[in-house]
């Protein structure tokens, strides 16, 4: 194999500044969870490089426990978004304002 | 060096990403968004994790993307296709992005993972069942408890007949 720990570490920084960048920017909400499904991609791809590199199986354990664990968060957020948007009749994050002081 | 595998990968990877939170429409955003998550998997058997590789295609490409997809067929279609966004505040996103890859970036290349090549020989799947089964089993019972709990909460909040668009406080 010739491609080194540090290539899929860089790969995986650039995927969490353009993730950050969606989450700065974007107000649509179902954008947003586009956002946060690439960061946690990110550090999916940084958990598997390190356990093929150091030789540990623990990384690939933790990354699948997070796998499972985002799709259980995307099943609610999507609920949120939806319960959101009948109420409001929208998905602008920056029309949701029932908490607004 | 790289080889061209893992070169293309990263460019559809990166690419799928930009594509899936920049593109007009909602419905060729989450498809490209799927693009993404299967480059990520193709990352996972370039890195001979054949059985993450699997679950991320299974879970991610598979369920996720499908769900987002018909989340966002129930939503508006000009919601769908207009993009609200402040331009100010997108070149200050652009801006905290290149800081924060550059920073980042320029961090570990000067650390010593430069060095770091993988000699030993792969890990072997059966190694993660055992894991799994032994000593992660409070973990594994715990994440089914929590995938229950969490599509019950979905199923429950997404059913509720109490909410109208009366309750909108302005």
């Amino acid at each position: 194999m010739s491609n080194e720990l540090i290539d899929f570490f860089i790969v995986s920084i650039a995927l969490l500044g353009i993730g950050i960048y969606g989450l700065a920017v974007k107000r649509n909400a179902i954008r947003m969870l586009f956002a946060i499904e690439i960061i946690i991609n990110a550090a999916n791809l940084n958990l598997v490089a390190f356990a093929r590199f150091l030789s540990h199986s623990g990384g690939q354990t933790l990354a699948l426990f997070s796998i499972a664990i985002a799709a259980a968060e995307v099943a609610v957020g999507l609920a949120l978004i939806i319960v959101a948007y009948r109420m409001y009749k929208n998905v602008d994050i920056a029309e949701f304002r029932s908490l607004k002081g | 060096m790289v080889d061209a595998t893992f070169l293309a990968l990263s460019v559809l990877t990166i690419g799928s990403a930009i594509a899936a939170l920049e593109m007009r429409s909602l419905i060729y955003g989450s498809i490209a968004l799927m693009g993404a998550l299967g480059g990520v998997a193709g990352f996972f058997l370039l890195l001979d994790s054949p059985f993450v590789a699997m679950f991320q295609i299974a879970v991610y490409v598979g369920s996720i993307a499908v769900l987002i997809l018909f989340t966002v067929m129930l939503v508006r279609r000009e919601l769908i296709f207009t993009k609200v966004e402040d331009p100010r505040r997108r070149y200050a996103g652009i801006g905290l992005m290149l800081v924060l890859m550059v920073g980042l970036g320029s961090l570990v290349i000067d650390s010593g993972l430069k060095s770091v090549t993988a000699d030993e020989p792969p890990i072997d799947f059966r190694l993660i069942g055992e894991d799994f089964l032994t000593y992660y089993w409070p973990a594994l019972v715990l994440m089914a408890l929590i995938l229950a709990g969490s599509v019950t909460g979905a199923l429950v909040l997404a059913r509720r007949e109490d909410v109208t668009d009366e309750q909108r406080a302005d």
